[in-house]
C-alpha cells in the first residue's frame, strides 16, 4: 500500500548526503532497522521504486526520516538529495522488513558493523537504544572512505562520550584523518578481534553497506566465532542505490 | 567454474514487492533449497533486482528460489525453488488477531 507522505524537512549531513523528514498519514509505527520503497513519478508517467532506510528511532509521531546519499548516475537519489524542497510529496510504501530490526525487547550484546550509508538503519537502532534507555551494550564500528564522509558525526560523538550508549571505532578506507595510527584499508580480521565484542559474548551482528563490504565483515564475523544466525546483513546494490 | 556475479542484494531488497503478495514479511521466514537442502532466512537470499522481475537465488548453492514478475495484467509467482517456507507461528498469530480486531 503506498501513502502520499510529505516533505517537512532537509538537512544536510555530508556533501552528498541529505536527511529528509517525512510527515506519513496514517503511519503504522516501524522498528528499527526497516525500510520503506519511495515511489518517484515523472510527469510523462514513468516511475521509479527505491528502498531507503529509515534513519529516526520509532516514536509516537507520524514522521521518518530517511537519509540519502546522492549517486552520480543514480536516476532517484539526485532528485531526492537536491530538487525535492519542503512540502512535495512522494509516494512511500512500508514500513518494510521482520528480519534485519533491532528490537527493544532485546538485550544482549549488539555489534554494529557499518559500510558507507550502511549507517542509516544502524543509526535508527542506536536512536531506539538511547531513547528507550535499553541496557544492552552497544558497539559500533563505522567503516568510511574519508572523514568527510561521516553521517551523523556530532551525535556520534556525544553518544560515544557515555559508555551505555554505544562505543564507537572508525576505520577509514581511502584517507584518514592527520595522526591516524592505522593506514587506510578495508575492515580486516585484526580490527575485528580488537573493535567488535568477543564471539563468546553471543552479540546479535547487524552488517549494513556495499555487497562486498557485507560479504567480506561477514566472513571475518564468521571466522571469528560468531553464529551466522547471529548476524544479520542488509546489503545495498553497487551503483549505492537499493535497487 | 561457477559463476559467482557480485552485482546482487539480497531478500531485504524483494520484501518491498513480495509485500504486493505476501502480508507477512518474509525477510524472517526460512526456506530451503530444493536444489542443495541449504536452510537459510530469505533476507540472505541472493537478488536481483535488474531483471523485468524479482529474482532470488539460494546464498549456498545460487539456484533459484523464487522468480516474481508483472507482465501486462498478469504477475507471475514462480516458488518452485523452495522445498517449504517456515514462518514465525507468532507473527502468524498476531496477522490473524489483527484481522479479527478490525
Amino acid at each position: 500500500m503506498w501513502r502520499v507522505a510529505t516533505v517537512i524537512a532537509l538537512r544536510d549531513e555530508t556533501p552528498t548526503a541529505r536527511t529528509l523528514t517525512l510527515d506519513v498519514p496514517d503511519w503504522p509505527g516501524h522498528i528499527a532497522g526497516q525500510h520503506v520503497d519511495v515511489r518517484v513519478t515523472a510527469p510523462d508517467g514513468y516511475s521509479a521504486v527505491r528502498s531507503y532506510s529509515i534513519a529516526s528511532a520509532p516514536d509516537s509521531h507520524a514522521q521518518i526520516e530517511l537519509t540519502i546519499e546522492r549517486l552520480p548516475n543514480g536516476e532517484v537519489s539526485p532528485y531526492l538529495t537536491q530538487v525535492v524542497a519542503p512540502g512535495d510529496r512522494l509516494e512511500v510504501r512500508g514500513p518494510i522488513g521482520g528480519w534485519f530490526v533491532w528490537r527493544t525487547e532485546q538485550y544482549e550484546p549488539v555489534q554494529l558493523i557499518a559500510g558507507g550509508s550502511g549507517i542509516v538503519p544502524l543509526m535508527a537502532m542506536i536512536r531506539s537504544h538511547v531513547s528507550t534507555k535499553n541496557t544492552s551494550q552497544f558497539r559500533l564500528l563505522y567503516s568510511v572512505r574519508e572523514p568527510e564522509a561521516i553521517f551523523y558525526r556530532d551525535e556520534l560523538g556525544a553518544l560515544s562520550k557515555d559508555k551505555y550508549s554505544v562505543g564507537l571505532t572508525y576505520a577509514y578506507t581511502r584517507k584518514t584523518p592527520k595522526d591516524w595510527q592505522q593506514p587506510p584499508g578495508r575492515i580486516a580480521a585484526a580490527l575485528i578481534a580488537n573493535a567488535t565484542w568477543p564471539s563468546v559474548l553471543a552479540p546479535t551482528c547487524y552488517v549494513c553497506g556495499p555487497t562486498s563490504f557485507v560479504e567480506n565483515v561477514t566472513a571475518l564475523l564468521a571466522a571469528s566465532g560468531n553464529e551466522r544466525d547471529k548476524i544479520k546483513t542488509e546489503r545495498f546494490g553497487s551503483t549505492g542505490e537499493r535497487k | 567454474m561457477t559463476f559467482l556475479p557480485s552485482n546482487y542484494l539480497d531478500g531485504n531488497a524483494a520484501a518491498g514487492e513480495l509485500s504486493k503478495i505476501f502480508t507477512l514479511d518474509l525477510t524472517a521466514a526460512e526456506g530451503q533449497c530444493v536444489h542443495c537442502g541449504a536452510r537459510n532466512r530469505f533476507a540472505d537470499a541472493h537478488v536481483y533486482m535488474q531483471s523485468p522481475g524479482v529474482v532470488a537465488r539460494c546464498p549456498a548453492c545460487q539456484h533459484v528460489l523464487l522468480r516474481l514478475v508483472s507482465v501486462r495484467q498478469r504477475v507471475f509467482l514462480d516458488l518452485r525453488g523452495m522445498t517449504y517456507l517456515s514462518l514465525d507461528a507468532d507473527q502468524v498469530q498476531s496477522l490473524e488477531s489483527a484481522r479479527s480486531a478490525s
